[in-house]
């Protein structure tokens, strides 16, 4: 039988393309026909060809020391909220209730930080750090700390993260404790026969069976803290000095405070490469990781220590 | 190495206070003797894993007890019941080697590591497992697998008893007789006490020396795989075991008569006193009947249809509202149409309420 053409399929999927079209690729491309020129105003654009590009990655130019500035704060601040939220994931999600009303409490529980606003996070976070009004600012304060987000970059930091962790380380439990209940009974059973003890379980079997839900923890962990924009921008408003100021802030900063749209546009392709490139290692490095290489492992049976 | 004696074992999910027909497992009592070979034969839900797992310690019973060597273990771990147990689906530890698969029960209980080194090569080699060693085991087939989950109880060398939770379901056919006939050659070589769960009647008549039929919770018929055949205790056994299943039919059975539709069978044994009020059939192996042309003196049958299954044929008939199988021997021809039914008397066992009743000669 002859097979069927019929080009009237394209038709189908004609309004997607249409669609991502005009809400990714289109804007998409604006962004880079703005990341090779310059403007005045008036709607007047000059080729400027890759000089914002070489500004932007050279430290020594005032565009160039900015965007390193906010790239390594954000990269640190990426670092030290992965670090806390996953451990911390984990061990939540190994401390739920595995049956009875238990499970249904704690995963209400968990997902009602996912469910707030991003900018009532950061309102919620702002009042209660307040030393004068906020409960945790002035019960700190009454404690003997002196601590003040407004004044001091290490309080501003600290809030911050503390913020980032009470709002995102449920994603992290939910994801784990979804991967945890995958995990056949007969494992734990073949466990408790094979003498392991409560560590040997974790590192045998619960672990390796979360390996899949924790590599996509990490990696929405990592792009969602790296483009963290609304919270640190009601809390701390990229203060004190830049201490707080994330690439996203500085980003608007620069195509919204000053209008300098080529170096933003310049600035935002640099952006979504560097978050492209990140997740695309990461996650080739974690799927790999345990793939059986068929010759040269290690040596004889139960050699390992 | 143990003896394993279950006294009065019960169990209900829903607790001791259960009403009795739902018990998963109705009290029962049996020894397993050391290094015996056995099966626990019955379908889905009849009890066989509960009462596997309650060997094991893993669900501990609403009542009974269970000895190993005459010491009551009720009070013990899985782990320290020493246990071997392998299960529906191959347990392994995805991140590590064969080797390290096979160590882990000793690295456990902190054995030294030469000693660990040694044992996991003996088993390894038992196992044909040697050459992949020092593979990543979540890589391997599911048959090899299977093979880790079943050394992992071996390596132990002072195992009480290794049980199989219907080992062999996800394993390929071709490979299934050879893991078969692997269990035959380490129940041999290792003198241990296997205890095979399965619903599949060739696996349990062929690995084991005495099969445990199950059957609503309750223990049916215990014995060796030609008693099952030849005298089935319970018309579920005569049914269970055999493809086809043996033939039951309702039937009033006087002294040695047994009048089924209208014909009278001739009985070797004499039916005395059979329980009053009791459903009384008889049943017959397919093996055992034969297919003639119609006669006055033999059952009227209608031949429905010849199932052949390669080796043998079997011949689907009818008597009135009764459906039975016939095998038919090599080189007979049959046609479907009307037939007349010879019965071997010897071969005909009389079941009052399902139970086997023993005739007097």
């Amino acid at each position: 039988m002859a097979k069927i053409t019929n080009q009237k399929a394209w038709l189908l999927v004609l309004p997607v393309f249409a669609l991502v079209a005009f809400s990714a690729v289109i804007p998409l491309m604006t962004v880079v026909n703005y990341s090779v020129q310059d403007t005045f105003g008036n709607n007047s654009f000059f080729w400027n060809g890759v000089g914002w590009y070489h500004e932007l990655l050279d430290p020594s130019t005032e565009l160039g020391g900015r965007f390193f500035a906010s790239l390594w704060r954000n990269l640190a601040f990426s670092a030290i909220v992965l670090a806390i939220e996953i451990p911390l994931g984990i061990v939540v999600a190994l401390a739920m209730p595995r049956e009875g009303w238990g499970v249904a409490f704690s995963l209400v529980v968990l997902a009602l930080p996912l469910l707030i606003p991003w900018n009532v996070v950061g309102t919620i976070w702002q009042i209660f750090g307040r030393s004068d009004i906020g409960l945790m600012g002035w019960t700190l304060n009454r404690l003997g700390f002196d601590y003040n987000y407004v004044a001091n970059p290490i309080d501003a930091w600290l809030t911050i993260i503390v913020m980032d962790v009470w709002h995102w380380s449920s994603l992290v439990a939910l994801l784990c404790y979804a991967g945890l209940k995958s995990i056949p009974e007969a494992y734990y059973q073949a466990a408790s026969i094979d003498g392991a003890s409560r560590w040997a379980v974790f590192a045998a079997i619960q672990l390796p069976k979360m390996r899949h839900v924790l590599v996509i923890a990490a990696l929405l962990r990592f792009m969602d803290s790296f483009m963290i924009y609304t919270e640190p921008f009601v809390v701390t408003g990229g203060g004190p000095g830049n201490s707080t100021t994330f690439l996203s802030i500085e980003l608007v900063k620069l195509a919204l405070g000053q209008f300098d749209l080529g170096k933003a546009a310049a600035m935002s392709i640099v952006y979504m490469l560097i978050i492209i490139i990140v997740c695309w290692v990461f996650f080739t490095v974690m799927t790999n990781a345990g793939q059986d290489r068929q010759s040269g492992t290690s040596g004889p049976a139960g050699s390992e220590p | 190495m143990a003896r394993i004696d279950l006294i009065d074992l019960a169990h209900a999910y829903g607790g001791p206070d259960a009403d009795p027909s739902t018990f998963a497992l109705k009290p029962t009592s049996m020894t397993w003797r050391q290094g015996g070979a056995y099966a626990l034969l019955g379908p889905s839900g009849c009890g066989k894993t509960t009462l596997l797992n309650i060997i094991s310690g893993i669900v501990r019973p609403s009542r009974g007890k269970v000895l190993f060597d005459g010491r009551d273990v009720m009070a013990l771990t899985t782990q320290q019941r020493n246990i071997a147990q392998v299960f529906q689906f191959p347990v392994i530890y995805d991140t590590m080697t064969v080797g390290e698969n096979l160590a882990f029960p000793l690295k456990n209980r902190g054995l030294p590591r030469a000693q660990i080194e040694a044992r996991v090569a003996e088993i390894a080699r038992l196992l044909d497992l040697g050459p992949v060693l020092a593979r990543k085991a979540n890589r391997l087939s599911a048959d090899a697998k299977q093979k880790i989950s079943l050394g992992r109880g071996l390596v132990r060398a002072d195992v009480a008893a290794v049980l199989f939770d219907e080992p062999l379901t996800v394993i390929d056919p071709g490979m299934k007789w050879e893991l078969r006939s692997k269990l035959k050659v380490l129940h041999r070589a290792l003198d241990l006490t296997m205890i095979y769960v399965t619903h599949d009647q060739t696996e349990a008549l062929t690995f084991a020396d005495t099969v445990v039929v199950m059957h609503e919770g309750s223990v049916v018929q215990t014995g060796t795989p030609e008693e099952l055949f030849v005298r089935p205790a319970h018309t579920f056994v005569g049914y269970f075991i055999g493809s086809p299943g043996m033939n039951v039919l309702p039937a009033k059975v006087q002294g040695r008569q047994a009048r089924v539709a209208g014909h009278a069978l001739k009985l070797v044994r004499s039916y005395g006193e059979l329980p009053a009020g009791a459903r009384i059939e008889i049943g017959i192996r397919p093996e055992f009947v034969r297919i003639a042309a119609p006669a006055p003196d033999l059952l009227t049958a209608e031949v429905e249809r010849i199932d052949d299954l390669g080796r043998t044929r079997f011949a689907r008939v009818r008597v009135g509202d009764l459906r039975l199988a016939a095998q038919v021997p090599n080189g007979q021809a049959v046609t479907e149409g009307a037939a007349g039914l010879m019965f071997d008397p010897a071969q005909i066992h009389v079941y009052a309420d399902s139970r086997r009743v023993e005739g007097a000669a």
